[in-house]
């Protein structure tokens, strides 16, 4: 098995055995990260650089010391400060980027399809770290490498995902990546927020919790934006949070097993509990490590072979 | 590029004979093995590593402690192979600082791996000394690496190659020199 | 001047026509249409193998001056059109300023006359600067030139004034064409809403921010016995609409254009902003309801929306793209490619909904091939096969998501006024 893409634009272009590829060399990787010295040699030489159209202090400084962590030159671009902000073009900002030396750009945009725009336009490696309501494909895999790492498997497993399924990319990725491994997967949340013809994904809907609920092994709760609320997608965050937070009284429809993933940042008492968000079921602190690793076995795949050979 | 066979240059028997008289000469050099650790490096290292603790324990009674140890992060060659080779992970349970550690490979070639192998164990801790016991060197170094502990010196040229068979992974015990053939 | 066009397929809806003969053009009028013309002293035109076509009319086309002529301006747009097969254009009034007197409907005029290639017919606003609220000069605006009032580009949001449109053009015998369009329901679409744009996470349109527009104005089209013309139209129900209204006698007409027939949303995927257009490209259901709807007469004429960008505003975030496909080049070929080869469409129809079909919904001199008329003709090679190469449009507006694709059926000969203008993709 090769890792022979260019770039990383999305779960819905991965193959089954690429997954598996991904999460396996993230095995190692978390060893690295749980060592005293958590540098390795691997990736000297190699320049990467985070350019982020949208605030993500988690994301951002989970690659950026995924690059440290394998001795790649890590540059984030603070867009802020930058010349896009000066209304120069995308295209001209990545052209930039790229004559300086770039290995691999690590992209956030709030618009869907961007990354693919990008990646269309430059010779660098690109990583989508989110595009707009359409893919996080790192999100999944560190969802996923979670998962496998306390189940012990990904196979058939049932999992809800719950909440803002319309904007989310973390769910659309989510669906992709696990769907590849046989799981039975359910998205529960308030119909305004249900995309249509979501179940021509796959996937069943559900608008009950604890109809979505019944025997999961795995719950991935969304996070909720308060402009969903202003666009009168529903009526208020209280009606929400009495309809879908994820408290104990859930779980309880759930396997006795059953595992609680949040991408963070949580907004508790609005989608999850702090009960359930700090009990022992969640793993979510567990994710940002796993995060790390995982973006470390990308960076590993797609950095660390020849670039003539991957683009050949 | 493909490879063809020419001889057997060491079979079950003279592996087994070599691997006993290394375990000796572990326990001479060190006086003992109260202080000592095995790290085999993967894949072939391993096996051999786990052998040579059995006749250590067989003959001194002390069981070693052993490790498995990946170096594929630590690669010098990395950017400049076709594909990424699969990171394993490196398996060494216990502390390895003050300890005199004995690094096990099948083959001793250019050194780089060995080199690749030195760096990983720093960033592990701080051993007391890093011996090097190797079943066969076959010269052509590049790197100013020595072996402590051989098992054979077979004398090669650069067309050729050693492959080394093991039980545990290859389902038979044996060293085989090869012809390379074709474009390298 | 004499001009043969010998032993081509003469295809003339108007007339009920359609047969292998001769066709005789002298001081650019037709003057006779019958088998083995003598063509002493006339240069011939070997069309055997072709379809000989009344002028095709693109009634909706964008040709962006005044105003936006690094877009496209009067004299490309016109060589976009010649080479594309079409001897007349209806040129929509958002431009800058907007066509709602009569000096800008004259210097459009004039401007197309120096250019001189194919008829350029202005249409004006509907509303005093396409701001929705006030009625436009119509009269003067029709005594100017223009043939239909429209403000495409934008509905017109207020029911009262496409009432009062519909109302006062009835005087006139014109018809208002209507970019039908619930910009609430549309708000930030970036594309047809349906299974494609969630799992592409794009904005999605409804069909029916279309299908409530289409049925207002078809309401106020029924309640003041004016004529509806519906812009692109590209839903099923739409087209159900159109088909009610019709039984119940009310006065509707449509066009729809070649991408809706022969695209899907499917194909956002590749984030490709050439493919952005309002309205959207339409899911397959909606596409064959479209071809079933051209067959069944529903459909009056194909037109193509040309609307050219600057590469600027398409090679960018999709999300910032703007809308629109240029649509002059290719509207032939790929309706014969797409549609006429693969047999969903009878080329004799084909040549109604670019001919007479749009002719009739804009009661204009044209569309036909009538013994004295002027001798405005499409000449098509069904077997020629070419490339889409939009580096090499004519157009400025080089945005097409047709680009590599090749393609069957192309304009042989562009003839107006008796004049050859262009010829297999280049001017004369
Ligand atoms: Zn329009």
């Amino acid at each position: 098995m090769k890792f022979n893409r260019k770039d990383l634009l999305g779960m819905r272009e991965l193959s089954r055995e690429e997954i598996q590829l991904i999460l396996d060399t993230a095995i190692p990787m978390k060893d690295v990260i749980k060592r005293d010295i958590k540098k390795v040699p691997t990736l000297r030489g190699k320049a990467m650089v985070t350019v982020f159209y949208e605030n993500s202090t988690r994301t951002r400084t989970s690659f950026e010391i995924a690059g440290k962590y394998l001795s790649a030159d890590t540059v984030n671009l603070a867009i802020s400060s930058s010349s896009v902000q000066k209304g120069e073009s995308l295209r001209d900002t990545i052209k930039t980027i790229e004559v300086m030396g770039f290995d691999l750009m690590v992209m956030r945009h709030s618009m869907s399809g961007t990354p693919q725009y990008v990646a269309r336009n430059t010779s660098m490696s690109v990583i989508n770290a989110g595009d707009g309501q359409h893919e996080h494909p790192t999100q999944a895999l560190l969802d996923m490498y979670s998962i496998r790492e306390s189940k012990g498997t990904l196979e058939g497993l049932k999992v809800a995902i719950v909440g803002d399924i319309l904007h989310s990319r973390v769910a659309r990725s989510n669906i992709y990546g696990l769907s590849k491994f046989g799981c039975e997967i359910r998205v529960v949340g308030p119909s305004t927020l249900i995309p249509p013809e979501v179940e021509r994904m796959g996937v069943k809907a559900y608008y009950s919790m604890e109809q979505a609920l019944r025997d999961v092994d795995v719950i991935n709760v969304l996070r909720i934006q308060r402009e969903r609320q202003e666009a009168g997608l529903f009526p208020s965050l209280d009606e929400y949070a009495n309809m879908y937070m994820l408290s104990n009284r859930h779980l309880k429809y759930a396997k006795e097993d059953v595992l609680v993933l949040h991408p963070g940042p949580m907004n508790r008492g609005v989608e999850i509990s702090s009960e359930v968000a700090e009990g022992s079921h969640s793993v979510i602190n567990e994710q940002v490590t796993n995060g790390v690793a995982v973006r470390m076995a990308l960076l590993f795949l797609m950095m660390g072979g020849s670039k003539d050979e991957i683009a050949g | 590029m493909g490879v063809r066979d020419k001889n057997t240059i060491m079979d079950e028997m003279a592996i087994k004979r070599a691997l006993t008289r290394i375990a000796h000469e572990i326990i001479e050099k060190n006086k003992g093995v109260d202080n000592v650790v095995l790290i085999g490096i993967r894949r072939r290292g391993g096996p051999l590593a786990y052998r040579l603790a059995e006749r250590i324990e067989a003959i001194e009674g002390i069981n070693v402690p052993v490790g498995i140890l990946d170096i594929t992060l630590y690669r010098d060659d990395l950017t400049t192979l076709a594909s990424q080779p699969l990171v394993h992970r490196t398996e060494v349970n216990f502390n390895i600082n003050h300890k005199t550690i004995v690094l096990v490979d099948d083959v001793l070639y250019t050194g780089r791996t060995v080199r690749a192998a030195m760096d990983a164990l720093m960033d592990l801790g701080r051993p007391k000394s890093i011996q090097l016991a190797v079943l066969v060197d076959r010269g052509h170094r590049e790197l100013p690496i020595k072996a402590d502990f051989i098992g054979k010196n077979v004398p090669t040229s650069k067309q050729e190659n050693i492959a080394v068979l093991v039980q545990e992974l290859d389902g038979d015990d044996k060293v085989i020199i090869q012809e390379i053939i074709g474009d390298s | 001047m004499r001009l043969l066009v010998k032993g081509g397929r003469v295809i003339d809806p108007d007339n009920d026509l359609d047969q292998i003969m001769d066709l005789l053009i002298e001081d650019g009028i037709i003057s006779q249409i019958g088998i083995d013309i003598d063509q002493t002293g006339a240069e011939v035109i070997d069309a055997r193998n072709m379809l000989v076509c009344p002028g095709f009319i693109d009634m909706h086309v964008h040709l962006r001056e005044p105003g936006f002529e690094y877009k496209e301006d009067i004299v490309t747009g016109t060589r976009a059109a010649a080479v594309g097969g079409f001897t007349a254009v209806c040129c929509m009034p958002n431009t800058q300023p907007v066509v709602d007197s009569a000096p800008v409907v004259r210097f459009i005029r004039e401007k197309a006359e120096k250019a001189g290639l194919v008829r350029v017919y202005p249409i004006g606003t509907i509303s005093k600067g396409q701001a929705g609220q006030e009625l436009s000069e119509v009269a003067d605006l029709l005594a100017a030139g223009c043939v239909a009032i429209s403000d495409d580009g934008k509905p017109v949001v207020k029911a009262n004034v496409m009432r009062n449109a519909l109302e006062y053009t009835k005087m006139f015998g014109i018809p208002v064409l209507s970019h039908c369009e619930d910009m609430e329901l549309s708000q930030d679409g970036q594309m047809h809403e349906g299974y494609f744009s969630t799992i592409y996470g794009l904005k999605g349109i409804p069909a029916a921010a279309e299908e409530l527009m289409v049925a207002r104005d078809i309401r106020l089209a029924e309640l003041t016995g004016g004529h509806i013309h519906i812009c692109h139209l590209s839903t099923k129900d739409s087209l159900e609409l159109v088909r009610q209204a019709r039984a119940r006698g009310v006065n509707v007409s449509c066009e729809v254009t070649p991408h809706h027939l022969t695209l899907s949303d499917e194909i956002l995927g590749d984030y490709d902003s050439d493919a952005k257009v309002n309205p959207p490209l339409r899911s397959a259901e909606h596409i064959q309801a479209l071809i079933e709807a051209l067959q069944d007469g529903t459909i009056d004429c194909i037109a193509t929306d040309h609307a050219p960008h600057h590469r600027e505003a398409k090679d960018c975030e999709f999300q910032l793209a703007a809308m629109g496909i240029s649509g002059l080049e290719t509207a032939v070929a790929v309706i014969m490619d797409r549609l006429v080869q693969e047999g969903q469409l009878d080329v004799y129809d084909m040549v109604r909904l670019f001919s007479c079909g749009p002719a009739d919904i804009l009661g204009l001199d044209g569309g036909t091939l009538n013994i004295g008329a002027r001798a405005d003709l499409t000449i098509i090679d069904p077997a020629a096969v070419r490339k889409v190469e939009p580096e090499k449009f004519q157009s400025k507006g080089k945005n097409t998501p047709f680009k590599g694709q090749i393609l069957t059926g192309w304009p042989y000969i562009t003839i107006v006024n008796g004049k050859i203008v262009a010829r297999e993709g280049s001017i004369v």
